[in-house]
């Protein structure tokens, strides 16, 4: 089968390149971009280790074609850093509360709570344990990562983080 | 896991969608979300030469609700369904169905043409569409066509939509103001299949139950719709006896196979007891 020739903006740079259009989207982000953080789990859309921003939405990147992706707008957990290249708010948060542990899931667990809190700024408990229902962790509990993310929510939000995940 | 290769598709406009499909004959299929679609072609159990992606298709994604009607484009998103105020509003029990299907990244994703035209005994979708009377649409090269939902279904993956078709649309009938609705989903984990699930609607009037429908999933090869369930509801004051006389008519209706969610016998266990809950939620919330 012949290559295509795709184009997407990741992380805020235009970037293209040949591919064929089987190639499954993570693939393209890691093998051809060499952008890495979105990781290959279960590669069968149960595991989200893979989740990757699109156009807005949250998306498992081994259950889309590169085909489908061309002329996207993808954001990977590279792309949530700060300008000046230290953490942004939902990754510092992760560190400082020991959201992770092996760490394999951590970059679909922080690019899916940048969706959701961008669609949700002020989640209940409850609303984000139902909105990281398609993250799984094998280390934490979800414990952590949970509070992380409230206590991500609380600054984003201006107020006092002591008062979050309480 | 990577599929076979496959030439890629995405047309501007359902005609050329159609054309596409004429040309190619069974190696074309649609992808709408292909969050059915894809897994199956990595696992190499779909061979396709040609997909065609709806995604352009702009006519294929509004919403609207008006003359008492609910119109749903066939690439709405389970998304769309959960945030859309005014489908809300109207169908409530969409939003509660569509919150039981898969994970948050899966229903940004999947649409409801694809839930539905897909044919797949484990959907939620096919189900709850025949409990609302739902019309499809149905777009091929000599024009288009409605069918029912539930004339729809004829076996596991066979539908009325012929191969050169593109299920364009659903239509909803929205049930009367007061109207008590339940979706009540059983599965192992989120983001699995339904072991059982019903949708269930109920309409009281000065005590008296005077409308009824109720579907099951996955319990046979297609949904069950099931209007003995509903014939014993209807007339009732939905008192215990009524309620557990819907219940053995709906169950007696399933045709469950065992599998990894179970022997047969727990599955009709378990259909009982959703089916049990659904009624007594929609029973609760008519007004």
């Amino acid at each position: 089968m012949s290559k295509m020739h795709v184009k997407m903006t990741v992380n805020g740079k235009a970037v293209e390149g040949l591919a064929e259009p089987r190639t499954l989207l993570i693939h393209f982000l890691r093998e051809d971009l060499r952008i890495t953080g979105p990781h290959i789990g279960c590669e069968t859309s149960h595991c989200g280790a893979c989740t990757v921003d699109l156009n807005g939405k949250s998306v498992k990147a081994c259950t889309v074609f590169v085909a489908q992706a061309d002329g996207a707008d993808i954001t990977t957990v590279e792309g949530l850093v700060n300008e000046d290249g230290s953490l942004g708010v939902i990754q510092e948060m992760f560190r400082e509360h020991h959201g992770l542990q092996c760490g394999f899931c951590t970059p679909g667990m922080i690019t899916r709570a940048h969706t959701l809190l961008k669609e949700n700024p002020d989640p209940t408990e409850d609303e984000i344990r139902m909105g990281i229902a398609g993250n799984l962790c094998r280390c934490t509990g979800y414990q952590n990562i949970v509070k992380a993310i409230q206590y991500a929510a609380a600054k984003l939000n201006g107020r006092d983080i002591q008062e979050a995940a309480e | 896991m990577i599929p076979a290769g496959f030439e890629y598709h995405r047309p501007a406009d359902i005609a050329s969608a159609i054309a596409i499909i004429q040309q190619h004959g069974d190696e074309a299929r649609v992808i709408a979300g292909g969050h059915s679609l894809i897994p199956m072609m990595k696992l190499r159990m779909a061979d396709l030469s040609h997909v065609v992606d709806l995604q352009a298709i702009d006519v294929l994604k509004g919403i609207s609700v008006s003359g008492g009607t609910a119109d749903i484009g066939a690439m709405v998103t389970q998304n769309d369904l959960i945030t859309n105020d005014a489908l809300v509003a109207a169908l409530p029990i969409l939003r509660e169905a569509a919150l039981q299907i898969a994970d948050p990244q899966v229903r940004y994703v999947g649409t409801v043409g694809g839930n539905v035209a897909n044919g797949d005994p484990g959907n939620d979708m096919p189900g709850l569409m025949q409990c609302l009377g739902a019309t499809y649409t149905l777009v091929g090269p000599d024009g288009s066509r409605e069918v029912a939902a539930r004339d729809f279904y004829e076996a596991a993956y066979f539908t009325a939509r012929d191969d050169e078709e593109i299920l364009t649309r659903i239509s909803i009938p929205v049930p009367a103001a007061g109207t008590g609705y339940a979706y009540e989903k059983q599965k192992r984990k989120i983001g699995d299949y339904a072991t059982a699930a019903a949708a269930v609607l109920i309409r009281v009037e000065s005590g008296t139950c005077t409308e009824a429908s109720v579907a099951m999933t996955n319990l046979a090869d297609t949904p069950i719709w099931s209007q003995e369930a509903a014939a014993a509801l209807v007339g009732s004051n939905l008192d215990d006896n009524a309620r557990q006389a819907a219940v053995r008519a709906a169950v007696d209706a399933t045709d469950p196979v065992a599998d990894n969610r179970g022997p047969v016998a727990f599955k009709k266990h378990v259909a009982a007891v959703i089916l049990r809950r659904a009624i007594d939620r929609a029973a609760d919330r008519a007004s």
